[in-house]
């Protein structure tokens, strides 16, 4: 298995700024996640020889594909590389079976046939071998693109924005199918999305970037739960980040004191942090609790912060609260569902207390600034 | 009627379509795809045939394949003719003025051919050579014929540069352009009105096949 690793390290200053380095494992699905711009497609690039960085090492099944110290950089027609474009990217003049058929010039022309058909039938698509590209919805487009990729017996699938162009019902179901894939392909699988929901539902390890730079590569619980600094937590789409400072530790409990602002706040023990550290720290929107004006329970006594509703904003099914608390500037965001804040009758302007659940609060370095 | 000068039209159509489509398939493909300093320059050059006067551009070519020049005093020390009044020159001067009608809607083909298209080819494993033959020209192939159909009408059609380059030799450069001339400078306006109809009919056959094959291609790739 560890074989069919491919290890990978590209740095370049310029015109896209890259500083990337992982390795991802065969029967793996890692998840390159970033805004526009941030350097995705470019990796993916890379990897396929499509692009060379300036800097860099592309090691992949035991063959060295780049190194730019030594002078390798292998053609790309070499790199056994399965590539599902964004849109696919199918030969519009050709049918669905011979679309496949050009991908396999490496196999005997008798074989040719036997394994169109393996792979027509791997997605789903036996019945649809003679229809044009046009011919097909986005969903089956996108499963010849798979199949096409699969082709050429690779040895790494690259996927940029594959559930892009395909609406909510058919990206439930492809999401499902590249999960059933993956444990029949035993290759590496690289990801690239910018829909972070999307990369929690098929990641094994998800690659957070930006501008050029990987800034955390662990599981989609634990970089939800434990973002390694602000710019990641803001990145995943947390809007509680802070700063405080570290104010002591309390081993027997398991527990630590953080001043933020003029509250004490109580988190779970994070003895790497020296009292009097000044630190970020994050909650999740849903970590905080809102107390029920008719119905206080004990859950109050959790690190309560009182203040005034900013605002208030109805997003489908859930509201948006943005509170002030009393004693500062920075406001607090929590989701509460549509029912609960009509009940509890939320209106900007009111005062209202919640609880910053223990468990949430996650302390973070705080970022220096690079030069 | 000339069918002496009809006949020799469309060979100097065929034979003018043999020697610039290679040509004009190579130069797009560079031009489609390729940016380079002088790029603008290359095309406006290439295009030049489009807005000169016929006469201006017949005299250049006259200079350039007279006995005097370079190119007309080796041509006749290697093959004993001339480049000028002859067929060879007639078809040279043929292939200069028809390369805008070659090189622009080929051009404008593999303009259309995305990117990721050439480099889903080549991920397949196809090499450059491969990946033209199998993908970038049968998605050009609305191009190439649209510029194979206007070349050869429009040698056809030709008349300025044919009558100053080629003169008005019977079996050798009287094209039907040349004929229709010179049958209405004779009088001859029956034998006139016939080769008329005949270049209106192919003309307008030519236009409608490119319009019907191109939109049986689009329909096809959904396009």
């Amino acid at each position: 298995m560890e074989d069919n690793r491919i290890q990978i390290r590209l740095q370049q200053d310029g015109p896209i700024r890259l500083d990337i380095e992982f390795s991802c494992a065969g029967g793996e699905i890692l998840v390159i996640v970033g805004p526009s711009g941030s350097g995705k497609t470019t990796l993916l690039r890379s990897i396929a020889g499509l692009y060379t960085p300036t800097r860099g090492m592309i090691h992949c099944n035991g063959e060295t594909w780049l190194d730019t110290e030594s002078g390798t950089r292998i053609p790309l027609q070499k790199r056994r590389v399965g590539f599902v474009f964004q849109h696919y990217a199918l030969f519009p003049h050709l049918t669905a079976q011979q679309n496949i058929s050009l991908a396999l010039g490496h196999l005997d022309r008798s074989r040719r046939e036997l394994r169109t058909r393996e792979l027509l039938e791997l997605v789903h698509l036996k019945d649809l071998e003679k229809r044009l590209p046009s011919q097909l919805s986005g969903g089956q487009q996108q499963r010849v693109a798979v199949a096409r990729a699969l082709a050429r017996d690779p040895r790494v699938l690259l996927l940029d924005e594959p559930f892009s162009a395909v609406d909510q019902q058919t990206r439930r179901k492809l999401v499902r199918e590249l999960a059933q894939l993956r444990s029949r392909l035993h290759i590496p699988i690289i990801h690239v999305t910018h829909n972070l929901n999307e990369a929690r539902q098929v990641a094994n390890r998800i690659c957070i970037i930006h501008h050029g730079a990987a800034l955390q590569i662990e599981s989609p619980d634990e970089i939800m739960a434990h973002p390694r600094n602000s710019r990641v937590a803001s990145l995943i789409g947390h809007y509680n980040i802070f700063a405080g400072t570290v104010v002591s530790h309390d081993p027997d409990r398991r527990l630590s004191r953080l001043l933020w602002n003029q509250t004490e706040l109580i988190t779970p023990y994070q003895p790497e942090f020296q009292p009097g550290q000044q630190v970020e720290w994050v909650i999740p929107a849903d970590q905080l609790v809102l107390h029920q004006r008719r119905r206080p329970s004990a859950g109050e006594r959790e690190n309560p912060v009182f203040g005034t509703i900013d605002e208030c904003l109805q997003l489908g099914q859930n509201v948006t609260v943005s509170i002030k608390p009393h004693h500062s500037e920075e406001s607090l965001t929590m989701t509460v569902p549509a029912h609960v804040a009509r009940r509890n009758d939320l209106r900007e302007g009111e005062q209202i207390g919640v609880s910053l659940l223990q468990e949430g609060i996650h302390l973070m370095e705080k970022e220096v600034l690079k030069v | 009627m000339d069918w002496q000068a009809l006949q020799l039209s469309l060979l100097l159509g065929a034979c003018t379509a043999a020697l610039l489509l290679p040509f004009a398939i190579v130069v797009s493909r560079w031009l489609a795809w390729r940016r380079f300093h002088g790029r603008n320059l290359a095309q406006a050059v290439l295009a030049l045939p489009l807005i000169l006067p016929p006469t201006v551009l017949g005299y250049y070519l006259l200079e350039l394949l007279g006995n005097q020049s370079i190119l007309g005093t080796v041509f006749t020390a290697v093959f004993h003719d001339s480049l000028v009044f002859s067929f060879q020159g007639l078809l040279l001067a043929s292939v200069v003025f028809n390369i805008p009608f070659a090189v622009q809607p080929i051009q404008r083909a593999f303009e259309t051919i995305p990117q990721d298209i050439r480099e889903a080819a080549w991920c397949c494993g196809l090499s450059d050579w491969q990946t033209f033959w199998k993908i970038e020209l049968p998605l050009a192939w609305p191009g190439v014929l649209s510029a194979l159909v206007l070349t050869i009408a429009h040698t056809l059609g030709e008349f300025g540069v044919v009558l100053m380059v080629g003169g008005n030799i019977p079996g050798e450069t009287r094209t039907i352009a040349i004929a229709i001339y010179d049958r209405v400078q004779a009088f001859d306006n029956q034998s006139a009105g016939t080769m008329s109809a005949i270049l209106l009919l192919i003309s307008m056959a030519a236009i409608a096949l490119i319009y019907t094959f191109n939109d049986r291609l689009d329909r096809r790739y959904g396009r």
